[in-house]
């Protein structure tokens, strides 16, 4: 009852082309992230959705409704939004309680529900404060809650966790990931932090300058890029690139290998392909240790390494790549498949 | 936030602010340069001719233009090298830490909000009267001769009322400016040894330079047209001593009804407000992000 | 201020700063003082400071005389009336260029301001002429239309920038939660601008009360305000100096206690935001 189909649509503002072109398929029931650089549409796009802005062309369709034209009230979507957008002189229920009031909802159906979704985030102790008078999580809840009452169709999150310091981001992250499962509710979610999209995705949209430049569950992007802009932008620490003549060799113009997949060895030569070099920079993380390598030719390579090996700066090492796991792109930068 | 819904909605709520100013400068204004063609007087009604551009030949070798122009700039110029200078000093003063802080902010900023009428005849009367008023007595208390104000330094005696009309602008302007001044950027300065002396100059004046720039624009504006301490104290005398441009248009309008020779000078008055006009909108344009 | 300071230092800045501000603040004390004294001794050499006969007759003479009452009503019609008339323009201009701007907003803001620039004397001839036609010259409606309109760039300056300030996500949560223009502007943007429009009204009815060009110009007695009233006792042969204090107190006594209160709007509105 809640799939969002995006089908040609363009958004220009005066004559910069923000969204150039978008098709996109978002199923009913899945948790859809947006992700990608700052500056690549991601908002822009989720605000096309949410009615906010005008599409410049194509049509936006909501459970095969076509609702390019409609407000966004009447979409059927609630949004979560970065800077939560709390009503400062209403109060908690007042907050949650709005978007039932300007439906025109009897007070006490607007009670029960405010109440019911209050406790779902544990917020029935706040009900009677002032946003003001709440901390970052506790108004991240109010906004959510706001969010949840109406029982929307879709959800549009905004970056939503982006204000939160870092533990309760972690928190929060679940919580939503939950909440969204419980409510079974589709969701689209905005973030320019690929942890969260890889966390909380059932599919991640990766966009770039207005274009999509991958779409697919979390384990496709990472297994399998479709371009170096994926395979760059998901995964962390980034994945290695290396041109040259190493990459004619796999008959690429350019390889990709992620700093896991590199074995670390402390002996020259050996079997296989293999680029020795000194270790720049260790950076010891206790349960991994991230090797900063001058490899010569290959260029500077991350290498990671579950647990300690005992390696520091200055030290002499070999990295060895999975051969399963070398990723090929051509001059145009898209992923070569067998 | 921008649908064609609150585009369009945008437009019809700014409609009717947009065409009542419209109007307001653009008739006006249409009126003031046709009647400036005309040899036009309310004592002769129906000899209505056009002269062309003899109204403002006429106007502009008036020899009372010459002394009206020299006393503007006299007025205005003195003014606001008063203010600023005392303004600047008084937000300085105020910025200390001081006790009652909020009191003496309070009679600083008084005088800003008596009428120009009141304080002019205040001034002229309780204070600077030749024979009862106060200063008179402070004189002759002090052995001097009490000056006759309006009489001996006419234009100096509305320099004087007029800036302290507007030093309590340029006072709580600069003080406001003072408290935004990060508090770290001193204390980085003290730490790198700097005395109260080159704070002032290395980092407070600096940092006062906008909002002094902003100061004397907007008070020049209002100080080009200075017209109710003139009218209520001097009348513009004695001889032409105190008229101003406003005034002197004023007394060409309305007492000598010459209709044309007053809009030729209404428009002298415009252009040379836009100059300055021109500066303050491009100050404050740039400030603005919409 | 948490830092470090001598007390001589306060307590000779405190010196200074008291001094300056008795200073600055010292010709409306002694018009409050002379308003309280007889003709002859506001007059007399060498002036009495404290210790002379109190006497609240000049208040009851000035009281007494309806037309004073008459003018202070004017006032009071002219200044509100002017600056209800342009909040009415100037609330939904405002709201629509801070929250729904084009790429004309810009201009438009500016232009407005630069109407605000035109010097009075510009279109005094004009003005003049065209009220005494229309029958405007010496009558309230007259001044609430030239004041308002004199004002009106203020105003929506003042506005813009307090709207300004509340964030647009606020206002498009609303739109999300299902509210229609007129609901947001009720029950989400007024309440939250309440603060701003104000203390735009207060600064704006003290421009307006202290407004002595189009007044002086255009009034002569039925529709004339405190300003104009004030000035009839600039006649060389008037030695009412009591009588002036007195009047001129009451004149300025309200709009003094409204200009306290509105002081830190009052940089915000005169520098158009430029200065906060």
């Amino acid at each position: 009852m809640g799939s969002i189909t995006l089908d040609g649509v363009r958004k220009t503002f005066g004559s910069v082309n923000v969204i150039p072109n978008v098709n996109l398929e978002i199923d009913d029931g899945s948790f859809v992230v947006f992700v990608g650089p700052s500056g690549c549409g991601k908002s822009t796009l989720l605000r096309l959705i949410a009615g906010l802005e005008d599409i410049s062309d194509g049509r936006i369709l909501i459970d095969g409704r076509d609702v390019t034209n409609v407000p966004p009230a009447k979409r059927g979507l609630s949004m979560v939004f970065q800077s939560y957008a709390l009503y400062p002189h209403m109060s908690v229920r007042g907050n949650i309680g709005f978007g039932l009031k300007m439906a025109g909802l009897p007070k006490a159906e607007i009670d029960r529900k405010v109440e019911g979704a209050a406790s779902i985030l544990n917020l029935t102790p706040y009900l009677d404060r002032k946003p003001r008078e709440l901390s970052g999580g506790q108004r991240q809840r109010v906004a959510i809650g706001r969010a949840i009452v109406r029982e929307p169709e879709g959800f549009l999150f905004d970056e939503p966790l982006s204000n939160l310091d870092a533990a309760l981001r972690v928190n929060m992250r679940l919580e939503i990931a939950k909440l969204q499962k419980d409510l079974a509710t589709t969701a689209v979610y905005v973030t320019h932090d690929q942890v969260e999209a890889m966390t909380m995705a059932d599919k991640i949209v990766v966009l770039n300058a207005g274009n999509v430049e991958q779409y697919g569950t979390p384990l496709e992007l990472y297994e399998r890029p479709a371009n170096l802009f994926v395979a760059g932008f998901i995964g962390s620490p980034r994945m290695n690139f290396i041109g040259g003549r190493i990459a004619s060799a796999h008959g690429a113009a350019t390889i990709g290998i992620r700093p896991e997949h590199l074995r670390v060895a402390r002996e020259e030569g050996g079997q296989g392909e293999g680029w020795s070099g000194v270790i720049s920079v260790a950076e010891h993380l206790g349960s991994d240790t991230f090797l900063y390598v001058d490899a010569g030719e290959a260029g500077t390579l991350t290498a990671r390494v579950i647990g300690e090996l005992g390696l520091n700066e200055g030290g002499r090492v070999t990295l060895k790549p999975d051969p399963a796991h070398i990723h090929r792109f051509d001059q145009t930068g898209k992923a070569i498949r067998p | 936030m921008s649908t064609r819904q609150t585009r369009v909605l945008g437009r019809v709520l700014t409609a009717p602010s947009v065409g009542l100013l419209f109007v307001w400068m653009i008739v006006p204004l249409a009126m003031t340069i046709y009647f400036s063609t005309l040899r036009y007087n309310l004592l002769n009604p129906g000899t209505e001719d056009f002269i062309g551009l003899e109204n403002y030949v006429y106007f502009l070798t008036d020899p009372a233009f010459l002394a009206s122009l020299r006393n503007t700039l006299v007025l205005v110029g003195s003014v606001l090298l008063i203010t600023v200078v005392l303004g600047t000093g008084v937000a300085l003063l105020i910025d200390q830490p001081i006790f009652g802080r909020n009191i003496v902010r309070l009679l600083v900023i008084a005088p800003f909000f008596v009428m120009p009428t009141v304080s002019a005849l205040v001034w002229k009367n309780l204070l600077m009267h030749p024979v009862s008023g106060l200063f008179a007595w402070i004189a002759t208390s002090l052995g001097l001769r009490p000056i006759d104000w309006f009489a001996e330094m006419p234009l100096f005696s509305i320099i004087l009322i007029v800036s302290w009309q507007w030093l309590p602008f340029a006072s709580l302007i600069l003080l406001t400016a003072l408290q935004s001044l990060d508090e770290e950027q001193k204390e980085a300065a003290e730490m790198d040894g700097a005395k109260a002396f080159s704070t002032f100059f290395y980092i407070t004046l600096p940092h006062l330079a906008r909002p002094i720039t902003v100061v004397i624009l907007i008070e020049t504006i209002f100080l080009l047209t200075v017209f109710a301490e003139i009218f209520v104290t001097t009348g513009g005398g004695p001889g032409l001593q105190t008229t101003n441009i406003a005034f002197l248009i004023y007394s060409q309008a309305l007492i000598q009804y010459d209709v044309g020779g007053a809009s030729a000078g209404g428009l002298v008055a415009v252009v040379l407000a836009n100059i300055v006009a021109m500066f303050l909108v491009r100050m404050v344009g740039k400030n603005l992000e919409t | 201020m948490a830092r470090r300071t001598t007390t001589t230092h306060a307590v000779v800045s405190t010196g200074a700063a008291w001094l300056v501000g008795l200073i600055i603040f010292f010709p409306i004390l002694w018009m409050i003082l002379a308003s309280f004294k007889t003709e002859l001794e506001a007059f007399a050499t060498p002036p009495s400071f404290l210790f002379f006969e109190w006497t609240t007759e000049n208040y009851g003479i000035v009281q007494e005389r309806s037309d004073y009452m008459h003018h202070a009503m004017n006032s009071l019609t002219i200044a509100g009336g002017s600056v209800l008339i342009a909040m009415l323009f100037a609330i939904p201009a405002a709201y629509a260029m801070a929250f729904a701007p084009t790429e004309r907003t810009r201009g438009t803001l500016l232009w407005m301001l630069s109407t605000k620039m035109m010097p009075p004397v510009g279109v005094l001839v004009p003005i003049y002429l065209v009220f005494r036609d229309l029958g405007l010259l010496d009558t309230r409606t007259g001044l609430i239309i030239v004041l308002c309109l004199g004002n009106l760039p203020i105003v929506i300056w003042m506005l813009f920038t307090y709207f300004k300030e509340i964030p647009k996500d606020i206002l498009e949560a609303a739109r999300m939660d299902g509210a229609t223009i007129l609901k947001e502007l009720a029950f989400v943007l007024t309440p939250m601008a309440v603060p701003g429009i104000a203390s735009t009204l207060l600064l704006n009815f003290i421009l307006a009360w202290n407004e002595a060009f189009w007044t002086l110009n255009l009034s002569t007695s039925n529709a004339a305000p405190l300003t104009v009233f004030i000035a009839s006792y600039s006649s060389p042969e008037g030695l009412f100096w009591a009588k002036l204090s007195a009047a001129s107190t009451l004149a300025i006594a309200p709009i003094l206690i409204l200009g306290w209160f509105s002081q830190k709007q009052l940089v915000r509105g005169l520098t158009f935001g430029a200065v906060k």
